[in-house]
This record gives structure tokens, sequence and C-alpha cells, in this order.
């Protein structure tokens, strides 16, 4: 927490504004009840009426006094808390943009996302709460005390027996709380779990007439959640009036006790008045501290979280010097004697593997779920460095190039097609930065989109939701295609990007393929054999390795591993 | 942000940070407020009128302990009212006694002691007093805990009940998340609401109307004087609170574009990475957080303010109070401990008014919130079935669909008219490409949808005639969203049959090839699928899923054969146990490999909704019609077409 202060360094000279005007703020409500005590004690006892109106008319300005310097530091401390906040988000996602890959699987992106979002807020606000709060708590504490010893030095003890003892109720408050809380928190996750279960799987629930079960399921979450939310509000239906109680049996003691010092003439009734309102404010004080503590560890959880990303360094940064390859050359990719492992992994996800690819060659890579076929196409443009060996683009080591330069030269279509919220045209146009019409017209022509983007109710204005959920698997994956290809990059990665399509359409659609990007260099994941059987060149991986590399009858005649999976996918008289 | 947390309270369901309606003594100065967060703009129920009968349903069997509620709130707030009075009079008697005291020192006369039998009773009825109010606020409290979360409990009862009779078309128009939110937040809303809000607003109208009265009994003038603050103190909190909300509105606006913003370009990354747009994307959240800076700020300041204007009104009263009552007093028209308790009377009269202002504010959300819960209850549910449904005790297998017609929607018709006839331990295989109408074929044999319009029979029983429940046991399914739960293997393949025992689910297991590879994870059947199941591989959920299929024992089994994520080795094992599975049985196979098409007994070629193509593989293909195409496109691979190979 205390290192996200140096967030607040800008604002280093509103906040000490904020303390100074919260001072003259608590100084202005401190004076207010000894102004009291002095119209009891001199305007009444004395039938004074002058000297009440005088000491009235210095109240109303006191007490306006206060108000203005609480404006003041509502506006300050505003100012500077919300401006932390927008400078330590400005801070994390600039941070979050240069992460690759690796510290996106490390911390979890909806991780990411809280810690950008929420997190924040949660330290603005408490930093807000404590430059309007944990400044005046003290202040009105001390304050507080100072003035009712003045006013009454003998009538102390009596604030010196209750602060602990509220202090005890204040304790078992945040004890006993605290972990029912939690549960509470851990039931409603549990009926959360339950009814989420019961709605994705609600065709299975009700195929296997399981409904009553479910319902069970659900009555005991429910009926666990009801118990502890029962327990948890009945703690507080004790602790809650004996607090009151406390601070009422604090005022009758003062009076009592006043009273026989007033009778002694130790003190005046004035000054009992005045002493009164003074302990109330130290208990309120004590009060407002406590939940000031309460709210600390839940703000100190979330900058610990905002610290552990603004701690971790990109593991991949352009080099200083970056080389640019050479003109003449576009479209070559070498792997040489790549290995590679995520991190913490035991056995390394790819494992010396060497293969080039030239301009005008279609490369397939199959193999069954977690050969590598992902991973291989991943380290082209750079998301993760390998751990030996190099891959070299256009005859130049990817960690040699700058990053922006590599990507240029890559068209990717990942597994699973991400669109962003905007137009169509802007999803298809993201490929290359104000790319005209007729480039995204000709790239949709070309991915077989423009059927259902000319039946859309904008055509290529029509909006896409975030996430893209308002077009199907398939559009979606034809608009990713589109993307790629309005960059007319030198070399095309898809990762297994026509899963979605039905066989219509993946034939027109690399039919059209051929025609358009022939003579780029093109890396093909697939999972099915139709798929890959004619590429210049099928890499078969096999737990990270090469199991065999050549065209589909080579492969077919000596790799046992792709006569497995073709055999799996084909008939016979397919396959011969 | 949590602008509903800092309103509500640490946590749902829980008293919220401000202590309760009664507040002891005056408040002097006052500091900064618990109110600090105050809420965005409130939401408002369509039909406030019908909502609140609704949730008179519920209130309506807890009469009883709704009524030891309202008493004992009230004989609470009435106890602590007294006290000021009780105490002023203690004040009273001390001055006076100190006047006559001083009096009689001057006058020469014996020195009158104090009456501190008066003080001392006084006191004490008043120590009784609060003990009284503290016990009553804690059987109020106590009780209220019980309805409440009762009430509560009864509503998400009923919404869950409710959800399992609607009919999959319900699921189909809503989200999950639209759903669920309202069973956990709209009613987590309500029940905050009763614990808390309504307490408050018993209290805070009893408060308010008891102070009035005090205030009135000790000096009617000082009354009137302390109403004049009022209007001023109720108009200003109301523009700022608008303000307020206006500012919040605009700031939740904002927070929600940055959030949506940064969870595009988290989840998207990749893309961002490839394309080289990371600069973009950083310039465009710059621009979003500076607006949200603006907003906050902003709507922080404005709620900061509303504080201080009340205390300065406050004080402003609690000044002339002093003044004039100082006034009075020492004219002798006013005892000084009636100023003391006037004073503090005034001090606990704006708070319960805010209050009572913001509860209106929560009490609205809370309808819009109860009315969506209503909205749920009120939707039409699946048509009830027969009393003297009919049952098949020996089901065999055969399946026909007589001029079936349905659409999902009234005004869009899939099927007009299908017509399939399927003897016992036939296999169909259903082709055509994607939204063609496969799965809704599916649909309509589990009855999850209402046909609008011929039969379909299942041993020559119409399905209509028959329990759903029933009717679906005779069917089992292997779908493509492999279904499994947060339980362990054991329970998950256990789902297919009640009553299952070991022995059954190891021998259903070893059936679908999935003994080997539960034995091979470190807790065999017992091992708990975490909550996206991500600890087993796709394929492997895929052989539960048939372990449960082959344990469920079904006479007509539906299939879904899409395997795109499968590698080459459980798929070979899944197609095993996919054929032992489907030996003897009717079945239904969403087909997408070669071998199940071609030895399906018959091929339903569906395209638009409609079956247009129906027979054996050699007959479709020798029609050249649709299948021929979609079978070259598929199975002989495009680039060989396009090369001419």
């Amino acid at each position: 927490m205390l290192r996200l202060f140096r967030y607040l360094k800008p604002y280093a000279i509103p906040v000490a504004a904020v303390m100074a005007v919260v001072f003259f703020q608590c100084m202005s409500d401190l004076y207010l009840p000894t102004l009291m005590s002095d119209v009891v004690n001199k305007g009444i006892t004395n039938g004074d009426i002058p000297f009440i109106l005088q000491t009235g008319g210095l109240m109303l300005l006191v007490a306006l006094g206060g108000s203005v310097c609480a404006v003041i530091a509502s506006y300050l401390s505003s100012h500077s808390a919300m401006g932390m906040g927008a400078l330590l988000r400005d801070d994390i996602f600039t941070h979050v943009s240069d992460f690759s890959l690796h510290e996106f699987d490390k911390i979890g992106t909806p991780s990411l996302v809280t810690r950008t979002t929420n997190d924040v807020t949660q330290v603005q606000m408490v930093v807000l709460l404590m430059m309007r709060m944990m400044v005046s708590a003290p202040i009105m504490m001390i304050g507080g005390i100072i003035m009712a010893v003045s006013k009454d030095p003998g009538l102390s003890w009596v604030i010196v027996a209750v602060i602990p003892l509220l202090t005890a109720v204040i304790v078992t408050v945040a004890v006993k709380g605290f972990p029912l809380f939690r549960a509470i928190q851990k039931k409603i996750d549990k009926i959360n779990l339950v009814l989420r279960e019961g709605l994705t799987g609600i065709r299975v629930i009700r195929a296997f007439n399981r409904v009553d079960d479910e319902k069970r399921r659900f009555e005991d979450a429910n009926l666990d959640l009801m118990t502890v939310s029962i327990q948890v509000n009945r703690l507080f239906a004790v602790l809650i009036p004996i607090m009151m109680f406390v601070m009422n049996f604090t005022t009758i003691a003062i009076i009592w006790f006043g009273s026989k010092r007033v009778d002694r003439g130790t003190s005046n009734v004035g000054n009992m008045m005045a002493f009164l309102q003074y302990a109330m404010q130290i208990l309120f004080s004590l009060l407002m501290a406590s939940f000031m503590f309460i709210m600390l560890p839940r703000a100190q959880a979330s900058a610990i979280r905002i610290n552990e990303v603004l701690d971790t360094v990109p593991e991949i940064t352009d080099p200083e010097e970056p080389r640019r390859p050479d003109e003449a050359k576009k479209g070559y990719v070498e792997f040489r004697n790549v290995s590679f492992s995520y991190h913490g992994a035991e056995v390394p996800a790819l494992m010396d593997v060497s293969f080039s690819a030239k301009p005008g060659e279609v490369t397939a890579i199959i193999g069954s779920t977690g050969s590598g076929k992902s991973t291989l196409i991943s380290l082209i443009p750079r998301f993760y460095d390998v751990d030996s060996g190099s891959i070299l683009i256009d005859g130049v080591d990817v960690r040699d190039m700058a990053q922006d330069e590599l990507r240029s030269r890559i068209g990717l279509v990942p597994q699973r097609a991400v669109l962003f919220s905007g137009s169509v045209e802007g999803n298809i146009g993201y490929g290359c930065d104000g790319a005209c019409r007729d480039d995204v017209a000709e790239a949709a022509e070309t991915a077989q989109a423009t059927e259902f983007i000319s039946e859309m109710k904008d055509g290529y204005d029509s909006e896409i939701s975030q996430g893209g959920t308002n077009v199907s698997g398939g559009q979606k994956q034809r608009l990713s295609i589109a993307r790629a290809l309005v960059r007319k990059p030198e070399i095309y990665l898809f990762d297994d990007s026509f899963s979605a399509l039905d066989f219509k359409t993946d034939a027109r659609l690399r039919a059209a393929l051929r025609v358009k990007i022939g003579d780029a260099t093109v890396l093909i994941v697939g999972q099915r054999v139709a798929t890959v059987m004619d590429a210049d060149r099928i890499i078969v991986l096999d737990e990270g390795k090469i199991a065999g590399m050549g065209t589909h009858r080579e492969l077919y005649r000596d790799c046992q591993v792709y006569k497995e999976i073709v055999a799996s996918q084909l008939s016979e008289e397919e396959i011969a | 942000m949590s602008d509903t947390a800092a309103r509500r309270g640490p946590a749902p369901g829980a008293p919220g940070g401000a202590p309760g309606g009664q507040r002891p003594m005056g408040r002097p100065g006052g500091g900064p407020g618990m109110m600090m967060g105050m809420s965005g703009p409130a939401e408002k129920p369509k039909d406030a009128k019908k909502t609140i009968g609704f949730l008179m349903t519920y209130f309506a069997p807890r009469r009883g302990k709704l009524t030891i509620v309202v008493v004992f709130a009230v004989l609470s707030t009435i106890f602590t009212i007294v006290g000021p009075k009780l105490m002023g009079h203690v004040t009273t008697k001390l001055y006076d006694g100190l006047i006559s005291k001083y009096m009689a020192y001057f006058l020469h006369k014996p020195v009158p002691s104090m009456d501190f039998n008066y003080i001392g009773g006084t006191l004490l009825l008043l120590v009784g007093f609060y003990l009284l109010s503290t016990l009553f606020s804690y059987i109020q409290q106590y009780t209220m805990a019980g309805v409440s979360q009762g009430m509560v409990y009864d509503m998400r009862k009923d919404v869950n009940d409710k959800l399992a009779r609607l009919p999959l078309k319900y699921f189909d128009s809503k989200t999950h998340g639209e759903i669920m939110s309202r069973v956990t937040n709209d009613i987590d809303n309500i029940s905050t609401t009763l614990q808390q809000s309504l307490t408050q607003l018993i209290t805070s109208v009893c408060t308010i109307v008891g102070v009035l009265v005090m205030m009135v009994t000790i000096s009617p003038w000082l009354t009137l004087i302390a109403l004049v603050t009022l209007p001023a103190a109720l108009f200003a909190t109301m523009n700022v609170t608008k303000l307020s909300q206006k500012s919040f509105g605009a700031q939740q606006k904002e927070l929600g574009a940055l959030n949506g913003h940064v969870e595009e370009m988290y989840t998207g990354h990749v893309i961002v990475k490839a394309f080289g747009r990371e600069g973009e994307s950083v310039r465009v959240f710059k621009d979003i957080n500076a607006r949200l800076f603006d907003a906050a700020w902003k709507a922080q300041f404005i709620s900061g303010v509303i504080m201080p204007m009340m205390n300065f009104i406050n004080n402003v009263g609690y000044v002339v109070i002093c003044v004039v009552g100082g006034i009075m007093a020492a004219r002798k028209a006013l005892k000084l401990g009636d100023i003391q308790a006037f004073i503090q009377y005034s001090r606990q009269f704006t708070q319960p008014i805010a209050q009572t202002a913001n509860i209106a504010n929560v009490l609205q959300s809370t309808l819009a919130s109860a009315e969506r819960v209503m909205e749920v209850l009120e939707e039409t549910e699946e048509i009830p079935e027969k009393a003297d449904a009919t049952t098949i005790e020996a089901p065999r297998g055969h399946v026909e669909f007589r001029h079936v017609r349905f659409g999902y929607k009234e005004d869009a018709i899939l099927m007009q008219d299908m017509n399939i006839k399927v003897e016992p331990g036939q296999t169909i295989a259903i082709v055509g490409p994607t939204g063609a109408g496969k799965t809704t074929l599916v649909n309509l044999l589990m009855r999850f949808y209402e046909i609008s319009g011929g039969t379909i029979l299942v041993d020559g029983v119409d399905t209509r005639e028959m329990r759903r429940g029933e009717l679906r046991t005779l069917f089992g399914m292997v779908l493509q969203d492999t279904w499994l739960f947060n339980g362990s293997i054991r329970e998950n393949i256990a789902y297919g049959r009640e009553g299952a025992t070991e022995v059954d689910i190891v021998a259903a297991a070893k059936a679908a090839h999935a003994d080997h590879f539960i034995r091979a994870l470190p807790e065999g059947y017992d091992t708990v699928l975490n909550e996206e199941a991500s600890n087993i591989s796709q394929g492997e959920k895929q052989l539960l899923t048939i372990a449960r299929a082959i344990l469920s024992d079904p006479a007509i089994l539906i299939l879904d054969e899409a395997t795109s994520s499968v590698d080459t080795r459980t798929e070979v094992y899944i197609q095993k146990a996919m054929k032992e599975l489907m030996r003897n049985r009717t079945s239904f196979v969403i087909a997408h490999r070669l071998s199940t098409i071609r030895d399906a007994e018959s091929i339903l070629v569906m395209k638009d909704g409609s079956i247009i193509e129906m027979g054996r593989h050699v007959e479709l293909l020798a029609k050249g019609g649709f299948y021929a195409d979609l079978y070259n496109s598929q199975f002989t691979g495009a680039y060989v077409d396009e090369q001419g190979v």
C-alpha cells in the first residue's frame, strides 16, 4: 500500500493542503462546544444577552469556516485520490501492454483485468477515505481529549474507562464478524456455482431426469446461506445495541459524576455540558478509526495485487539496436533446433524442431492435442522466446528484430477468433492502419464473408458487440481471416482457423485463398487430415518432437504417427 | 466501483457499517459521515403496486414476527427518545440546586444540599430506559434476521423451482448472466434492504415523530426555529443528491467503458500484439481514463460536499437554538436543562430525515429488483403433464415423426412437415451444414421444445402422452457440450442412473474405455473435477459422458460426433466406445465421420430446418444432390479439388 503512495506525489501540495484544511475543520468542530459552554456559563448565568448574541455570531462564523474547510477538503481530496487512481491505472495498463504472453499466462487474464480496474478503484477509494477520515479521526480524538480534560480533568477517567470497553465491542465485531462474512461469500459462491451448472447443463439435467437432485443441491446451498446469514445478522443484533448502550451509559455516567463535581464546586454546568459533547466526539472518532481499520486490509490486498503486476518485468523486449532484414528476402521462415518449454512445465513443449519454409509454400502442422502445434505457431511472432536454437525470419533472428517490424510481416489467424467491439469494417481494418474500404471489401470477399456482411443491417458499418457475441463462430473466423488478409503480409499463420466453418464454405474459402495468397508463405495448423493432406510439406508433431516431415504420400508410407492419425479419420479408400 | 457496496455495508445480508437508526445523544459538529459513497441513480420499478403486492405474499406468512419487529422497533426508539429530556431535567435540577446554593450562600441562609436523590433516581430511570431500549432493539434485530433471511430463502427457492419448470425456450432468450443476476444480485439486494433499510425506516420515522413531540413539549417557539432550518436542509440535500446521482451516473458510464476496453484488450492481447496495435490501445485507454478521472473526482467531490453542507445547516440551527434558547433562559423563560435537551433533539432530527430520503432511493431500487424476480416467477411454464400419463414398459426404440411442424418462434417456422420412421436398433446419421437444424431434431425428440403441429411417437406412443422425465430416461445423450459438474468422477458417471452401485460405475467406465485413464489420475474415481473441468482433457470428458450414457442404458441414443479438439489416440477410444454403446440401440448420430455415415441405415440430410434428402450413402451419392456436394467438399479436401489432383 505504502509503495503506491508514490502515485500521490504529483498531488503532494493538495494532499498537504487537505491535511491542513481538515485540521482547521476539526478545530472548528472542537471549538463549538466550548463556545456553547461560554454561552451557558457567562451568558445564561449572568443574563448577559449581548454576550450570548456575540458568542452566537462567533459560533456561526466558526461553523461556516468549518464547513468551508470541509468543502475545500472534499474538493482537494477527491481530486488527488481520483488523480492518483488515474495515474496508477495508466501505468498498469501501459505496463501490461508490454507483457508477453508468458506474463499473461502467469497472472491470468481475468485477474489482470480485475487488477487494472477493481483493485485500483478499491485503493483510490481508501486513499480518499483516509484523507477524509484518517486525518480527522486522530485530530478529533486527541483534540477532543485535550478539550475534555481542559474542561474538567476530574471527569476524564470516565472516558478512560469507556474507551477500552468500546474497543472491546469493536474488536469482537471484527473478530467474530469477519470469518462469518467470508463464510457468507463462500456460500454465495456455492449457490452461484450450483445455479450456473444448472443453467449450462440444463439439457443434460432434464435429459437424465435429475431435476429433483439439482433442486436438492440448490436447497442445501440455499439453506446453508440462510443459516450463516442469520448468524451474522444475529451477531450484529447483539453487538450494535450493546455499542449504543455503552455510549448512552457514558453520558449518564458523565452527568452523574459531573453533578457531584458541580455540587462540590469543582466544576460548572457549562463545562459539564461541553464535556459531554467532547466525550461523544471522542467515541465517534474511535468508531470512525475502527471502520478505517476494517477497510484497510481489503485495500492492502488490492495494493499487493497491483504491485505484483507492476513488479512483473516483461520477458520479451526489443533489442537495443534492432536489425532490419534484407529487403530482397521476403517470407522466409526458418526454425533451427528450436526447443521451448513453458515456465514451470516439466516437459518441454517443443524439442529440437528444425524446418524452413519459403514463399509460395504451404506448410501444414498436424498432431494430437498437446503435441505443440499452437506453441510452434506462437513462437514465430515472438509471443514467447525460445529456450535454445533460433527462429529466423527473412534471415534475421526474431530476437534481433523490433517486435513491430517482425509482426508487421505476419498475418495471424488464431485458434480462437477474437473480435473487438466496433464496426465490421473497423474489425477487418484492424489489420492495417487506415485500410481503405476497397482493401477491406477485397479481404472480406476472399474470406467468404461478403455474403453475411451484406445481410447484416448496416453492412460494413454494422456493430460487432464485445467479444463478437452477435456473430456466429463461423462468421467470427471468417472476419478474423479477413483481418489477416487485409495486411497483405509475407507470412500467414492459420492456427486451426477453419474449424467452425461448414464444409462448403471451407472449400470455397480455401480455393479463394489459393489464388490470393499463393505467393506468400503459409503455415497451417490442422486437426483434420483432409485439410492438410495436400500441403507442400506436412510436419507431424508428437509430444513436442517432429515425428515426420514430408508430403502426405511420403508420410503415409514412412511415419507411424501420421498413419495412426489418418487411420482414425479417413477410410481406406480415401487414403489410397 | 463499489458504490452499491458503499451504500449497503460490508457484505450482502449484513447490517451496514452505520449503527441503526438510533443515535445516542447529540452529535456535536459531526465528523465526516458514513454515507461517503452515496448511491448511483436509483432504478425505478415499472409497476410498483404489483411488485409490492408480490412482496406482500412473502410478508404474509411472517405477519406475527413482523409485528414483533415493528412493535419493538417503535418501543426501542421511544425509550431512546425520552433520554435527552430526562437528562435535561437532571441538568435543570443541578443548575437550580446550584443557584439556590449560591442564593443561600449570598443570603447567609443555611446552604441546602443538592437533590441527589432526584438526580440519582432520574439517572437510574434513564439507565433502565436505555437497557430496555437495548433489549428491544436486540429483539427487533434478532427477529428481523430470521424474517428477512427466511424470506429471501423462500424467494431463492421459488425462483429455482420455477426455473426447473420453465421451458428451454426461456433459457434461449436470456443469457446465463441475466438469470443468475436475478437469483443472486437482485435477491441479495432485497435481503439487505429487508435487514437494514426496513427497520431503519421504522426507527427513522419514529424518531422524527418522537423528537418532534419532545421538542414541542419543551418549547414550541424553539421548535419553530428548528423546523425553519429543516426545509433548507431538505432542499439542499435533495438537490445535491440529484446532482451527485447524475455525476455518479457519468462516472459509472466511464467506468463501464474503461472496464470494457481493458477486458477487450487483455482478452484479445494476442491480436493486439500480432497486429502491433499496443500503442493505439494505450492511447484509447488514456483517453477513457482521463474522462473517468474527470467524472470520478466530480462525483466524489459532490458527494463529499453533502456532509459539510448538512453539517453547516445543522450548525446554523444549533447556534440559533443556543442563542435564542440562551436568551430565553437568561430571561428565565426556559430552563437550562431544556435547552440542553432541545439541542440534543435538534441534532437527532436531521439525521433520520436524511436517512429517510436515502431509504426512499434504496426502496425504489429494491422494488426494481423485486420486480425482476417477480418477472421470472410469472413466466409461462411448460405445458403441465397429463395425470394419466402413459408409460412404456419395455422400450424397443421405435421412433416416428408424423407431419411435425416446428419453429423456435411462432413467426419463423423451421420445420414445415417432417416425416421420419426409425425401426428399433437402426442408426440414423444426421448431416448438414451448421444451423441446418440438427440439434433441433434432438430437442424435439427429448421434448425440450413443444412442436406446433403433428406428432412424435416413441414405440407408438405420442410423446405428449408421457411424463417428460419418463420420456427422457428412454434416451441417452452424448452431446458436444459434454456437461460435467463440480464433483467426483464417480458422481459424474453415477449421474446416469439413480442408485447405481460401484460395480455398475466401474463396469460402465470400462465399457467406455475410461477406466484406464481414471485410474491413472492421482485420486482415481474420487478425482474432483474443477469448475471448468479443466483438469482432464476434452477427450477424456467425452469418455466420461459416454460412460454415463452406458450406465443409464437407454433404448435410444443421441450422439454428437464432433471431435475437433480431441487428439487421435483418445479419438480411437471414443470411436470404439461409441460403437459399443450403439450396438442394438436406436441411435441418432450427428455425424462427422465418414464411417458412421456410410454404415448408417439412413442418412438425414438437413438444410434450413428441413430434411432435403434421405437414404443410404450409396443411394444419395448416386443421386448427385446436396449430399453428394457435401460429401465431395468435405471428405476429399478442397485443395485436391482445386488442383485437380
